[in-house]
């Protein structure tokens, strides 16, 4: 989850995340370079006694400002798409679960073997017990296991919804009428937070969604109920 | 044939990668895979007719589509795993009530 005044991504839990991580270093160190160079450039002529009335034409200047550019584009560009398509890639699910988005909470269903079915609400305030987070944890957590390919099959029962776990590098459209296809590997066991990502009304903001990633062996033991 | 659907529903893990549907929104795999059941599970209703009667018939529908009674069960675990319940509820209502909109 993210802590109090963060500013960059949280740590990575699946592959896809780990390369979307190292391609937003790239892709802000491009942009630091560029805005110091340019907050140079505008430093150096706000400074200068030097004068020149006589500007005209300056075509080598022209195309290198051209030209550069568009190369650095291509070096953001590649790397974008390389993820992109990885994230494509045909992956052998093991797992199944649907995920439905209402107002305002989260059925997640998990029908690959007979038909576990379950709400996910947010903990009311009064309902939180010492430790919990605010505004994050729930009843019910969505149980996942760990280095297994997980296909999400996300769609909403009534208004757009958007179900996303920023650690996973998950941020899908829960469509009414559609059915949208997120797949991931967790890489490590923890709970991982995430909210909805698309404005739906009043609880917008109260309909979180947690994920415990769980070894394998021990969620191959079967639902665990706790009350 | 109906020994290999056997084994590949036993082995069922999940609905697995079906490259007519390679892209995000799989509304269309889903929908798929409850026709071609449904129209499926009507064939085989009528092959119940067939072993009422005839049994050379029967052996013939049988040996045809013996298979058909397991494939049949793989669409629908196929389907169970990626509709969604209150969609494949609905579908079955409209199925019942004659206005369901797919051409079983």
């Amino acid at each position: 989850m993210a802590h109090a005044a963060q500013v960059g991504l949280q740590d990575a839990t699946s592959p896809i995340m780990e390369e979307l991580i190292t391609f937003h270093d790239h892709a802000l160190m491009i942009i630091f370079l560029i805005c110091f160079l340019v907050l140079y450039a505008l430093f150096l002529t706000l400074t200068t006694k030097l004068t020149n009335t006589n500007i005209s034409d300056a075509q080598e200047m022209e195309t290198v400002w051209t030209t550069l550019p568009a190369i650095i584009l291509v070096l953001i560009a590649l790397p974008s798409l390389r993820i992109l398509y990885m994230t494509d890639e045909v992956n052998d699910p093991s797992l199944t679960i649907k995920s439905i988005g209402h107002q305002w909470y989260w059925t997640y269903e998990y029908t690959d073997y007979g038909g576990l079915i379950f709400n996910s609400y947010m903990l009311p305030p009064l309902f939180l017990e010492p430790g919990d987070l605010r505004l994050l944890d729930v009843d019910n957590r969505v149980v996942l296991p760990i280095e297994t390919p997980i296909r999400m099959m996300i769609t909403s029962q009534d208004v757009l919804h958007s179900w996303a776990v920023p650690t996973l590098g998950l941020k899908t459209d829960a469509i009414p009428g559609r059915l949208n296809q997120t797949t991931f590997t967790a890489t490590r066991p923890g709970v991982y937070y995430g909210q909805c990502s698309e404005i739906c009304g009043a609880n917008h903001s109260f309909m979180p969604i947690v994920l415990e990633l769980i070894p394998l062996k021990i969620f191959e033991m079967g639902p665990v109920f706790t009350l | 044939m109906a020994e290999d659907m056997e084994t590949k529903i036993k082995n069922y893990k999940t609905a697995p990668f079906d490259s007519r549907f390679p892209n995000q929104n799989q509304t269309r795999n889903c929908w798929q895979n409850y026709l071609v059941k449904t129209r499926f599970h009507h064939v085989d209703q009528a092959d119940l007719e067939l072993l009422t009667s005839d049994f050379h018939r029967c052996q013939k529908a049988m040996t045809a589509k013996g298979g058909d009674i397991s494939v049949c069960e793989w669409y629908q675990r196929v389907y169970q795993s990626l509709c969604p319940t209150s969609w494949v509820t609905d579908w079955d209502e409209q199925r019942a009530e004659g206005t369901f909109p797919g051409k079983i």
